[in-house]
């Protein structure tokens, strides 16, 4: 068998396969790189699209107009009041005003009137008033916000070839946007009133801040609650519990519970927390606490991996030492697992961000206008307010939607960033 | 490896069919013993790992056990400060005795046993912290030092004790994982030293490092023979015939032969323990 001859000519038959093992490597490099390109591809179509519609709903337009400040409509009393102050008909100031400038007399060509100039154009004229009272009885240049369509279509987002009838804007309004244009009374701003509000049924006044408080507090009871509760049945099950029949199933049902649909975690949170406890309906406390259920077998299974992967030669180091199975456990093999905990919380944390099915249960999809101010608030979360705007009927609000989505990415980005840094603080090597 | 394939292949390469002795060979008493085991089974699962250990160890002796692969001689160490309780599966039945003491009576705790009894690895395991920390762990955790001058001279004394003081003085805060192999044994070795121990149990502390690392090792362990007793195992005989006053040969999980470490080696009675320090097998 270890003749020379048969020496020589096993070299000749590892080179004669040689150049199949090579081929074959670089056929599955060339897989490896196809896959790669092709979600790349598909990542940066997605990108894209969403920054493409999603950067408008960033800005917004606004026009110049004068108004004339009706002493026989505003009481300049009234103004020092918030509660007096809101009751003043600045309806009929900011309509009469829009009237005269554009020179609409007929009932017809004011309702048109209302494309052009949104509703959010009262408020600003009360905020300028009750700032400049001596403006009472003058007639003032004040920049307020366009409506919607009329934001669309300085946009260019309106389709002028269509015919009259199937375009939001007919020909009458088109031609007092132009003559807007023309005298140089509009601008293209930062849209803060985006980043200000909550919901609203005028595209225009809609704002993401609702939700995204709503998501941020939502998130923060998930975290509270899901890292420690998480962790400590993480360490407990790994490093404490006997190995019995009773833990083998509380591992086998914290698998099962990883896979549960995320909606069934809803309805638990309805029938439990709603019903059984009465906790408040739309709150980020009942949000967070549906999806810290949700999230807490992601947590305890990475972080029972991390715990597992801890060389067992530091264990031993410090039992050698005397250690206690608590100080060992707390000094050395949780501080060694830590950044693994943290991947897996942040994974359970993006997965509860992007939720919404559980949300729906507890009645988050509500329409909630103001922001939330603490956790019992009815509240909505992003991915909830961007599924609603998607589902409105005004063209402006596809923007919105693709606007709520960047948000969430950033929201995101900023979570995983934030998690990356931990993890770098924790990291130790061995 | 089963007992029985175990013992064919004593038989195939000798050639002759030893058997393993009931009763062991030598004197296993000595004076003034600082641990004494008498019957000590030892048990993974249905599988009997030691059996029948009977073994005194003196005070300040080095006393090193060698013997084939799976022998038990690192079970047996491990039983000397109870690292064997973090293995579910294993059981371990007779009387291990520190200073006349039961140390698996159930009123004893493992806590300050393995704080009087140290153990130093096979591979070195300092802890993922500086090198500082890494002697300043085992006096915090039992509360050994008064203050930080204490804490201090805990660390300076144990690592020059340890040989390592000079090396590493001027760079005590980076991390202990940092040092090269050798240097890292001794890390931990001044480690098991920090909390005072009576017995130090080393096991196979140089099986990984390089000749010169193990010669500073085995040097070290020469120095400590006069304050502390050291178990030892190993699997090379020349370092047991080097560093110990006493050798006990291990095989099948019994305990074959004991005697001064110059008889073993020269003169042994029993014709296992003669086969493998000849080298015929193991």
């Amino acid at each position: 068998m270890n003749t020379h001859a048969s020496a020589a000519s096993a070299t000749e038959v590892v080179q004669q396969g040689l150049d199949k093992r090579y081929s074959a490597e670089s056929r599955f490099k060339i897989y490896g790189i196809l896959g790669i390109s092709i979600a790349m591809v598909f990542l940066f179509i997605l990108m894209f699209s969403i920054l493409s519609t999603g950067i408008p709903a960033f800005s917004k337009s606004k026009i110049l107009l004068p108004f004339y400040m009706d002493p026989e409509v505003i009481n300049v009393e009234d103004l020092a009041d918030p509660a007096a102050a809101r009751k003043i008909n600045l309806r009929k100031i900011v309509n009469d005003s829009k009237a005269a400038f554009f020179g609409a007399t007929e009932r017809a060509d004011k309702r048109q009137l209302e494309e052009v100039v949104s509703t959010l154009a009262q408020l600003e004229v009360l905020e300028h008033i009750r700032a400049n009272p001596e403006d009472v009885g003058q007639t003032v240049e004040l920049w307020v916000t366009a409506d919607d369509e009329a934001g669309r279509w300085y946009k260019g987002e309106v389709d002028e070839t269509l015919p009259e009838n199937r375009r939001p804007l007919n020909d009458q309004q088109i031609e007092w946007l132009k003559r807007l244009t023309a005298e140089e009374r509009v601008k293209t701003t930062f849209n803060d009133t985006f980043f200000q509000g909550g919901d609203s049924r005028n595209p225009e006044q809609a704002g993401i801040l609702a939700a995204l408080k709503g998501s941020f507090l939502t998130l923060i009871v998930t975290l509270g609650l899901s890292f420690p509760v998480g962790v400590a049945a993480a360490v407990y099950l790994e490093e404490f519990a006997p190995k019995n029949r009773f833990t083998d199933l509380v591992e086998v049902n914290i698998n099962n519970l990883a896979a549960v649909p995320s909606i069934i975690f809803g309805l638990l949170g309805l029938a439990v927390f709603l019903n059984i406890f009465g906790m408040p309906r739309s709150a980020p406390v009942v949000g967070g606490l549906v999806l810290t259920l949700m999230t807490l077998p992601t947590i305890i299974i990475s972080s029972r991996a991390a715990l597992r992967a801890v060389p067992p030669s530091i264990k031993d180091a410090a039992l050698g030492l005397g250690a206690s199975p608590m100080q060992t456990v707390f000094h050395h093999v949780v501080p060694l697992a830590l950044p693994g905990m943290l991947t897996g919380t942040i994974i359970g944390l993006a997965q509860a961000l992007g939720e919404t099915a559980p949300l729906l249960m507890i009645g988050m999809v509500a329409f909630i206008v103001d922001v939330p101010q603490g956790f019992t608030d009815a509240s909505s979360v992003l991915p909830v307010q961007i599924y609603l705007w998607s589902d409105s009927a005004e063209r402006a609000f596809v923007e919105k939607t693709s606007g709520g989505i960047i948000v969430l990415l950033m929201f995101l980005i900023a979570m995983n960033a934030m998690a990356v840094l931990l993890r770098k603080k924790f990291e130790r090597r061995w | 490896m089963t007992e029985a394939t175990m013992t064919n292949e004593v038989v195939e390469k000798t050639g002759v069919d030893r058997k393993v002795p009931d009763q062991t060979v030598g004197n296993v008493y000595v004076d003034e013993p600082r641990m004494t085991s008498r019957a000590v089974d030892v048990y993974y699962g249905d599988k009997q790992a030691i059996d029948g250990v009977t073994l005194d160890i003196g005070a300040q002796e080095v006393i090193s056990f060698i013997g084939p692969s799976g022998c038990g001689k690192s079970t047996f160490l491990r039983c000397l400060n109870r690292m064997n309780d973090t293995i579910d599966i294993c059981r371990v039945t007779g009387e291990i005795a520190l200073d006349g003491q039961n140390i698996y009576d159930p009123s004893i705790d493992v806590v300050p046993l393995r704080a009087r009894v140290g153990m130093v690895f096979q591979k070195p395991n300092p802890f993922p912290k500086s090198i500082y920390d890494n002697i300043a762990y085992g006096p915090r955790i039992h509360g050994l030092a008064t203050d930080k001058v204490d804490l201090d001279n805990i660390v300076e004394e144990s690592l020059t004790k340890a040989g390592l003081w000079e090396e590493v003085k001027d760079r005590l805060e980076q991390p202990g994982t940092g040092l090269s192999g050798g240097q890292q044994q001794r890390l931990c070795i001044a480690r098991a030293m920090a909390v005072s121990p009576e017995v130090i149990l080393m096991d196979e502390p140089c099986s990984a490092l390089d000749p010169i690392a193990t010669a500073k090792v085995e040097e070290l362990i020469h120095e400590l023979r006069e304050q502390y007793t050291i178990v030892i195992v190993t699997h090379s005989m020349q370092q047991a015939a080097r560093v110990s006053n006493r050798t006990a040969y291990f095989h099948l999980g019994k305990l074959v032969e004991v005697g001064e470490t110059k008889q073993i080696f020269t003169n042994p009675t029993h014709e296992l323990t003669q086969d493998y320090i000849t080298g015929r097998f193991g």
